[in-house]
């Protein structure tokens, strides 16, 4: 036991943390790919065509999968942040830096393939439903994390005010999202309901499955890479990392 | 608690010298919600139906230009640091500032709500629901925009930053609040409203001094 935590810290600091970042990256990339052909095959050939909303349908095998990430990569985000802050590990810091382009990639896409299916669905490019405006409010956190650490010089005080920020918004989000779910029955502005979906096909589910662990394997190769961008970047007065390079 | 009302009053006695700062951002209200009917035309069933909205909106932006005074000057010339070093927890020092400025920025918009109100064409009801929803909510923008506050001190470009961390936390407080008058011009009363922003502000009140706390460490340090 004591021998396993002491293992867990050691890739808290840059150094050991960089070759294994390196070493994992191509495996996530593999797998990325496996389920993403796997998700894409089972998604444009394999799923029936939607008896209601015809083969426009299709763009959730996308859509579901980046809005869930969007919010999982906040969380994990937060939990970076919050680790960092409480046991000062330097490497958490980093990976809360890593994840929130992707997290902000994730919620643009989210909202950008809504746009594209609601259109021919709804007859609207967007309209002010919970969902929607919940997905555009994390959107806003993300871009708010990414704007203060990019503001702070000193990356420790960055990686700290950035965790800071991750945190209240943590504990805001419920609190935003309900409110908005909320604003929106007592406005009652759109008549339609996204909850009323009809069950879907076995094969749809897989799809949105596949594509949806496609997503997780491309955010943490990424994540991986930029971390290990910022590692370099970082620690570059140190002796390993002249070594690494050169 | 009585490092607590020294910093509340040392504060105000700050402002009281230097009316100017506090004034603007009281003026910076009544022009913004002016310009709305000019903008949208004067016909009094349209204004009833956005005043709510128009008037705290401008309360949001209003509370949020006062928010980076709230600790740069302290910060400049180092009585923050002496605060921090101080035996009295600087978090109860940092929910004085915070009351203080709820004091400058929020309690005038409170009490200017009703007159503007009037040029929105809200009845008498609807003016004190509007009051007291202000009365909840505004402490809630002061609380959480400390927090932004704290952590954009000193940083490049703050004000622009601060307005982007955090205008969607103040979301929840735009909702419920605006949404209060609006339940109660509808018929439907504004308690549920009323209540959820009152927990808001009970939650903010324990947690958002803490955090406050925790990020002007981080800027201190």
């Amino acid at each position: 036991m004591r021998q396993s935590i002491i293992q867990w810290f050691k890739f808290g600091s840059p150094q050991s943390f960089y070759p294994l970042a390196g070493r994992m990256i191509p495996w996530f990339w593999a797998a990325a790919i496996a389920f993403g052909i796997a998700g894409l095959w089972i998604s444009f050939f394999v799923a029936p065509t939607d008896a209601q909303q015809g083969e426009g349908y299709r763009i959730i095998f996308v859509h579901v999968p980046a809005s869930w990430m969007s919010m999982f990569l906040y969380l994990i985000m937060a939990f970076w942040a919050g680790l960092g802050l409480a046991l000062n590990t330097r490497v958490s810091g980093m990976m809360a830096q890593a994840i929130a382009p992707t997290g902000a990639l994730m919620a643009l896409l989210s909202l950008w393939t809504g746009a594209l299916w609601g259109k021919p669905m709804w007859g609207a490019w967007w309209v002010w439903d919970a969902r929607l405006t919940s997905e555009l409010i994390l959107f806003f956190l993300y871009l708010g994390f990414m704007a203060l650490q990019a503001a702070i010089d000193d990356p420790r005080r960055a990686d700290k005010a950035g965790a800071i920020l991750a945190l209240v918004g943590v504990v805001n989000i419920p609190i935003i999202y309900f409110s908005v779910k909320w604003w929106n029955t007592l406005h009652q502005g759109s008549t339609i309901n996204m909850n009323k979906a009809p069950s879907m096909a076995h094969t749809m589910l897989w799809g949105m499955l596949l594509m949806a662990l496609c997503f997780w394997m491309y955010s943490i190769a990424v994540a991986l890479t930029r971390v290990r961008a910022i590692i370099l970047e970082r620690e570059r007065h140190t002796e390993w990392v002249k070594h690494a390079v050169a | 608690m009585n490092s607590f009302l020294a910093t509340v009053r040392r504060d105000l006695l700050l402002a009281m010298r230097r009316k100017s700062e506090v004034l603007t951002a009281v003026f910076f209200f009544v022009i913004v919600t002016s310009l709305f009917p000019l903008g949208i035309g004067p016909e009094p069933a349209l204004l009833r139906k956005i005043a709510p909205g128009i008037l705290w909106v401008a309360a949001l932006l209003a509370t949020l230009l006062g928010l980076p005074r709230l600790f740069a000057a302290d910060h400049v010339d180092g009585t923050l640091e002496q605060m921090a070093l101080s035996p009295s927890p600087l978090g109860l020092l940092v929910a004085g500032k915070i009351l203080a400025h709820w004091l400058l920025c929020g309690l005038p918009l409170v009490l200017l709500a009703p007159v503007l109100g009037v040029q929105f064409d809200l009845d008498a009801s609807a003016l004190g629901i509007l009051m007291l929803a202000l009365l909840l909510g505004t402490p809630l923008l002061s609380l959480i925009g400390a927090i932004g506050a704290a952590l954009t001190l000193g940083v490049r470009g703050g004000g622009v930053l601060l307005a982007l961390l955090v205008l969607p936390l103040y979301i929840p407080a735009l909702i419920f609040g605006a949404g209060a008058v609006e339940a109660h011009i509808a018929g439907l009363g504004a308690g549920g409203h009323l209540s959820l922003l009152a927990a808001m502000l009970a939650l903010a009140v324990f947690f958002a001094p803490w955090a406050t706390t925790a990020a002007l460490r981080v800027a201190l340090e």
